[in-house]
């Protein structure tokens, strides 16, 4: 069984007047790699500068190894941080920069040394001990920073956004690198991004914030696959959200329409939101659709080709690897496994909420 | 191309009032007046290197040094606190530092008198108690504190502008890998702020070495420095030649001392001002 290793309890916090953080329940099991995601002002980096201790919550506690390290001060806590600026110290070169927190250990120089050795090795930088940081780019000053924290062996490591400075492909990456490196390093990591992406590749937990609420919590594919409202449907991957009654278990009205699903247990003709995701609608002759409708634009992305369609009064945004050309009358056909029934206005807002 | 011309007048003003003069004292400093014409010689310099000029030389060096040193000390802690305030309160204090700027300088160190002489401030307040009174005026000491009360504010201004700029992610990281506070002001915060250090100790350590009236004023004729033999030379002695000499001299000092901090400085990879 997974040992807990942070516990957030019931923490508020307020900066003058503003709540960013209504009543959040949180916990981190060791060696998880567990990502904060949601849109800028979520409230997500304050919660990680609650564990790194840089804030303190105005209400609640914050348990580490099951006791609370609200008072202790940062540079007294078992965590670290990759900073989203990286924080780099501009009056040292590389190597000083990583041996900072052992510098303040007062370990001997021959280890500093071995172990700055290590790191840089790790992140790919050998050799690269006496530059200034100034002289490295983006994605070394990224690799520095995430060194000079590593190599404190931290039980937990916190990483603000880290990838958030960066192009594309090397934000690809280090995606990879981190995971690989979290994983071998067996330590509990605790990210922050608003990229839904990088939170669906790299993490075993994720956790959806909005509005200073954690909105779902869970496993990458359960948050992508079953999305507990609108907000996050919308937030994690692309979706069409369309309004509609359940009618009885298993059958669905929307569009018009009625259809078969896989959802029960919303009671008889009550309103829900219904998601169903771009790739998850099939085009087909215009006979054989359950909704018949016109392709009003076709963008090619790469991979597939995003089609907008024109039918029940909706555009529905739908993905393919074949091309149906603007103006030609389709058919769109949604499997019962497609469909996914939400509560409507959920409001999970002082739930506790869990993992699993 | 970008046109030249506008920096004409400029060139025009340097000409005038910096280079010209300056060609002047060089003149002067290499010559001597012998029956109605002027001769090369280095008489001024050699003299110039007398045990008696070289002693009023040492004593400018050694106050100019002795008044950077209490002004870094002084000046640091206030220029650290005031970075720390809101930019309200900060602003308050900077304006009380800067205000006393804009009394006349004379004026300013005339009111230092009246505290310190014989029947001054202090004294009356020893006297009413029954204590002896002190001779606080014509030392040394009258002269650091009057320069040091004069410059303190040009060491204060760059540190506290460069503490200001500090950046706070970067006292975070140094918590988070372990520091408190006084490992952060030691590994991060103080060796950031070395330009800004490095300025003021020049802004403060020039107009010290170079000064006069504070010494004529608080130091009357006990303290003689540098600053007080050219003023004697082209005032008094009308030895126009040496005083020359005598500036010449304290030229080299300034842009000796200059020469060494902005080596440091560039050592330290900053720069301020």
């Amino acid at each position: 069984m997974a040992k807990r290793l942070i516990d957030l309890v019931n923490v508020t916090k307020k900066f003058n007047d503003v709540t960013v953080l209504h009543n959040i329940s949180l916990y981190i099991n060791k060696n998880e790699f567990l990502t904060l995601l949601g849109p800028s002002g979520c409230g997500k980096t304050t919660t990680l500068r609650i564990i790194a201790g840089f804030e303190y919550p105005t209400k609640g506690d914050l348990l580490f190894d099951g006791e609370s390290i609200l008072n202790l001060p940062p540079y007294k806590r078992r965590v670290n941080t990759v900073f989203q600026r990286y924080a780099l110290f501009p009056h040292l070169n590389v190597a000083d920069n990583i041996a900072f927190g052992l510098r303040i250990k007062k370990m001997r120089e021959n280890v500093i040394k071995e172990k700055v050795e290590g790191m840089l090795k790790l992140v790919n930088l050998k050799g690269f001990e006496k530059r200034p940081v100034s002289s490295l780019s983006g994605g070394q000053q990224q690799r520095i920073a995430i060194a000079r924290a590593l190599v404190n062996e931290p039980e937990v490591l916190l990483l603000d956004e880290p990838l958030g400075a960066l192009d594309l492909k090397l934000r690809k990456e280090m995606q990879i690198e981190l995971k690989n490196m979290q994983q071998k390093l067996g330590i509990t990591f605790v990210y922050v991004t608003h990229d839904q992406e990088e939170a669906l590749t790299m993490s075993d937990t994720i956790a959806v914030m909005n509005n200073g609420v954690i909105g779902q919590i869970g496993a990458p594919e359960d948050i992508y696959n079953e999305p507990k409202n609108a907000f996050i449907a919308d937030f994690i991957g692309e979706s069409n959200i369309i309004e509609g009654i359940m009618r009885e278990d298993y059958l669905a009205e929307f569009a018009g329409a009625k259809f078969k699903c896989v959802d029960a247990g919303f009671g008889q003709m009550s309103g829900v939101d219904v998601v169903i995701r771009p790739e998850d609608i099939k085009i087909t002759n215009e006979s054989e659709g359950q909704l018949k409708g016109t392709v009003l634009n076709t963008t090619f992305k790469g991979v597939h080709y995003e089609m907008l369609v024109q039918a029940a009064g909706f555009v529905w945004k739908i993905h393919s690897t074949k091309m149906s050309k603007p103006g030609e009358n389709v058919g769109l056909f949604i499997g019962p496994d497609e469909i996914h029934i939400m509560k409507k206005d959920a409001k999970p807002e002082g739930e506790v909420l869990n993992e699993e | 191309m970008r046109s030249k011309t506008p920096a004409y007048p400029y060139i025009v003003w340097m000409a005038i009032f910096i280079i010209i003069p300056v060609i002047l004292v060089f003149y002067y400093a290499f010559t001597k007046t012998e029956s109605g014409g002027m001769v090369f010689t280095l008489e001024n310099f050699a003299r110039a290197f007398e045990p008696i000029y070289l002693g009023v030389m040492w004593r400018s060096i050694r106050l100019a040094f002795f008044c950077t040193v209490i002004c870094l000390v002084l000046g640091y802690p206030v220029a650290y606190i005031v970075a720390q305030r809101k930019t309200g309160t900060r602003d308050i204090i900077l304006f009380l530092i800067i205000v006393p700027m804009w009394m006349n300088f004379l004026l300013r160190t005339y009111a230092w008198l009246t505290i310190l002489e014989q029947n001054g401030i202090i004294n009356s307040v020893l006297a009413s108690a029954g204590l002896p009174k002190l001779n606080l005026l014509y030392n040394e000491g009258a002269v650091i504190l009057g320069m040091v009360y004069n410059f303190l504010p040009f060491m204060i201004l760059p540190i506290h502008t460069i503490l200001k700029k500090t950046d706070l992610s970067l006292v975070e990281a140094a918590q988070d890998l372990g520091a408190n506070g006084i490992n952060v002001f030691l590994r991060v915060v103080f060796p950031l702020s070395v330009p800004g250090v490095i300025s003021g100790i020049t802004m403060v350590f020039m107009p010290a070495v170079t000064a006069f009236i504070i010494s004529n004023l608080l130091g009357g004729k006990q303290v003689v420095l540098i600053g007080n033999l050219i003023e004697d030379q082209f005032l008094n002695v009308y030895n126009w030649h040496f005083g020359s000499a005598l500036s010449v001299i304290l030229m080299i000092i300034i842009v000796i001392t200059i020469g060494i901090f902005s080596v440091a400085e560039r050592d330290e990879g900053g720069a301020v001002l």
